[in-house]
């Protein structure tokens, strides 16, 4: 019988070495891709090969471990950006080189990695791409910088809002949860309509409270009733009695903002009490239609959320971005790439700006950026977060359609 | 008015998460009963059971009813073979260590689980069309009515099952004295076997009515679920059939009017409070006597 279990463990250790092995290779191809991209910047600035020539840009990024999901496809954005420079004529005419750094979604492993990149003289670092080693790389980089020896730091989708206080050389591409929320109330009072409007969130996850906070506060401003305020915890599954509760008070939409999996059971759920009225959500929401079963689909009829971006926009930039990603990827670009490849963008045209590589006069001229790229319009506040567009999505019949955008307020 | 009708639809919102519980609670007082080990696994056998039954249903594409049996033979090979291969070893072990035993049977069905499917949420279809009943502004959803059917025909079959057949006196002979029933040519291996089996094969019918409720599957749907529910087990007196049942229900309501009353936030320490509370006033359980210790 021993043996039997040791042959079952045995069995487990190897499957688990096998993805282990999987995601090593996705790692691999990453990394190799991205040596390619490389070598044709190389091809392109010919004579111009020695270092003196290059720009390079130090790249954190979760490509193993859990989180690697979201990091492959940041930095298979941030490539492409930068591919797109060196087609234009590249950073300042130089060559632009991407030195990318696999940090496991680990803060331990980010700090390292970041410190690598110092010592390999960057330019300016994109990263990182999730909120908690973000935070611990922009501490450092914010302390080099206010000695006097730091690089310009954008995290691409760290949203966490105590990034960017860090110091003045951390910015981010991509909007703030409470930012969300803002957007969404507005779109809800004026948009919409609505003056009676419940919330439910997630009372132990800083998301969703951090979007229901913001939510409440500028939709109380705006003169809608907030008639109720739920909270559940994060390992539920049943939320009949807070709807049926909410249902009660007959408010003109719901707001929900969490991740997709809950999202599809509360709106399954409600849908299930009578209630057929409107429904909100965030970001979080992207990839909801995936968890449902096709004969389900309908009950997220009649809901709005908002996105980064927006996959099937005609915008000519988007489209162009979309397009060439499919083509070089085989796949959809994520909201994460659309914002890795915007932050290379953003940092090249502050370059440009400045002139120089200089990390004073590159952050001056981040303060004063005005970009236009695939997540909309940028420009930076005085925390170094984004002031851009919200790209309203609904969802009907099954399918994904843009409502509208709301311009930044 | 309003007010009670409010009130009754809270209370059917409880009576459905509970008859859930029940029928999750009823596998593990099962398992207690007959062989005093708590099976921590259980609520991982319910997310294996969803798995099969969700393969079942998209992969082969057979009816629910087929994909329901096959789930159930599923888990219940899955029950034997876990006794087999884990706990039984481990018969003559203190108690201690056979509880760890199943918290690491547990922590690998889970994680083997997570690296075959990952942790991305599979969608499960809508099999259970079974009509809703109206009672004047009050609705009851076919998937609860069906749920606290299946659960309460579970129970009786379960209760007639061990009081009255032959095998059922086995399981009551080895859970007193598991050396005088093997004296009395009782197999003690075939009857724990039986036992896993029963238990385990119930929570595949648990795992396809919690899927309808909640149409989802992922590798870790089971820890939560397991735990509200062996506190059920406890809570109607763990070992005993219908206290189970009881249990089950009186945690859905209360969870239920806890988050309608006093507030979301507190649902489950209400749920936890109210187990330490009874293991206090009455460490048996609702339904349970009690028995002094054998020395």
């Amino acid at each position: 019988m021993k043996k039997m279990l040791a042959v079952f463990l045995m069995a487990a250790m190897i499957v688990s070495s096998f993805s282990g092995c999987s995601g090593n290779e996705t790692s691999d191809s990453t990394n190799a891709s991205n040596e390619t991209t490389e070598e044709t910047s190389a091809e392109a600035s010919d004579e111009e090969t020695s270092s003196g020539d290059s720009v390079t840009f130090g790249v954190l990024a979760p490509l193993t471990g859990d989180v690697s999901v979201y990091g492959i496809s940041t930095a298979n954005g941030i490539e492409m950006g930068a591919k797109d420079v060196n087609e234009n004529g590249g950073t300042m005419e130089k060559t632009l080189n991407l030195e990318v750094m696999d940090e496991k979604g680990d803060i331990a492993e980010a700090t390292n990695a970041y410190n690598a990149l110092r010592s390999k003289d960057v330019a300016a670092v994109i990263g990182d791409v999730t909120s908690k080693p973000a935070f611990a790389v922009a501490e450092i980089a914010a302390e080099e910088y206010a000695d006097g020896d730091g690089v310009p730091v954008i995290t691409p989708t760290g949203t966490s809002l105590d990034i960017t206080p860090c110091g003045e050389n951390i910015f981010r591409a991509c909007y703030t949860d409470p930012f969300q929320g803002r957007a969404m109330a507005t779109f809800a009072a004026e948009n919409l309509g609505a003056t009676k409007i419940a919330v439910m969130y997630n009372t132990s996850d800083d998301y969703s409270t951090g979007i229901a906070n913001a939510f409440v506060e500028t939709a109380e401003e705006k003169g809608v009733e907030i008639v109720a305020n739920e909270g559940y915890g994060a390992d539920d599954n049943d939320f009949k009695t807070q709807l049926t509760k909410i249902q009660a008070l007959e408010p003109d939409a719901i707001m929900v903002p969490d991740y997709y999996s809950t999202v599809a059971l509360i709106v399954t759920q409600a849908r299930e009490i009578g209630y057929d009225g409107v429904m909100l959500g965030a970001d979080g929401w992207d990839g909801v239609l995936n968890v449902l079963d096709d004969a389900n689909k309908s009950v997220l009829d009649n809901c709005y959320f908002c996105n980064h971006f927006f996959i099937n926009d005609t915008d000519e930039k988007v489209a162009n971005f979309v397009n060439e990603y499919r083509e070089t990827y085989g796949e959809d670009p994520t909201a994460f790439s659309a914002l890795g490849y915007d932050s290379v963008q953003i940092m090249d045209q502050a370059i440009e700006a400045a002139g120089t590589t200089d990390a004073e006069a590159v952050v001056a001229a981040m303060q004063e950026i005005e970009y236009d790229g695939v997540t909309g319009h940028i420009t930076f506040d005085e925390n170094g977060d984004p002031i851009k567009d919200v790209a309203i999505l609904k969802l009907e019949g099954g399918e994904v359609s843009l409502e509208t955008k709301l311009a930044a307020e | 008015m309003d007010q009670v009708i409010m009130f009754l639809k809270q209370v059917i919102n409880g009576v459905q998460v509970g008859s859930i519980y029940a029928l999750v609670a009823l596998g593990y007082t099962m398992v207690y009963g007959i062989v005093k080990l708590l099976n921590f696994a259980h609520g991982d056998f319910i997310m294996v059971g969803a798995y099969i039954s969700l393969f079942a249903m998209t992969g082969a594409g057979m009816p629910i009813w087929l994909a329901a049996i096959i789930a159930v033979a599923g888990c219940a090979l899955l029950g034997v073979l876990t006794e087999k291969i884990a706990y039984k070893p481990l018969r003559n072990s203190p108690k201690l260590s056979v509880l760890i035993t199943a918290i690491a049977v547990s922590l690998l069905l889970e994680n083997l689980f997570l690296l075959l499917f990952s942790s991305s949420p599979k969608p499960y279809p809508n099999a259970i069309n079974f009509p809703s009943i109206d009672v004047g502004p009050i609705q009851v959803s076919g998937v609860t009515l069906m749920t606290i059917l299946l659960s309460a025909v579970s129970m009786i079959a379960l209760q007639l099952f061990v009081k009255k057949t032959r095998m059922g006196r086995a399981m009551r002979a080895v859970s007193e004295d598991a050396q005088a029933a093997t004296l009395m040519g009782v197999s003690v291996n075939k009857t724990i076997s039986l036992t896993f089996a029963i238990g385990s094969g119930l929570s595949a019918i648990a795992a396809v009515m919690y899927c309808s409720a909640y149409p989802m599957v992922e590798p870790y749907m089971g820890s939560m679920l397991g735990l509200k529910a062996f506190i059920a087990a406890v809570l109607g007196g763990i070992g005993i059939i219908p206290g189970a049942m009881l249990g089950g229900f009186v945690i859905g309501l209360i969870e239920s009017l806890t988050k309608a009353y006093i507030s979301s936030q507190l649902a489950d320490a209400m749920v936890f409070g109210i187990l330490i509370v009874v293991l206090l006033v009455k460490p048996a359980g609702i339904f349970g006597k009690n028995v002094g210790e054998k020395v």
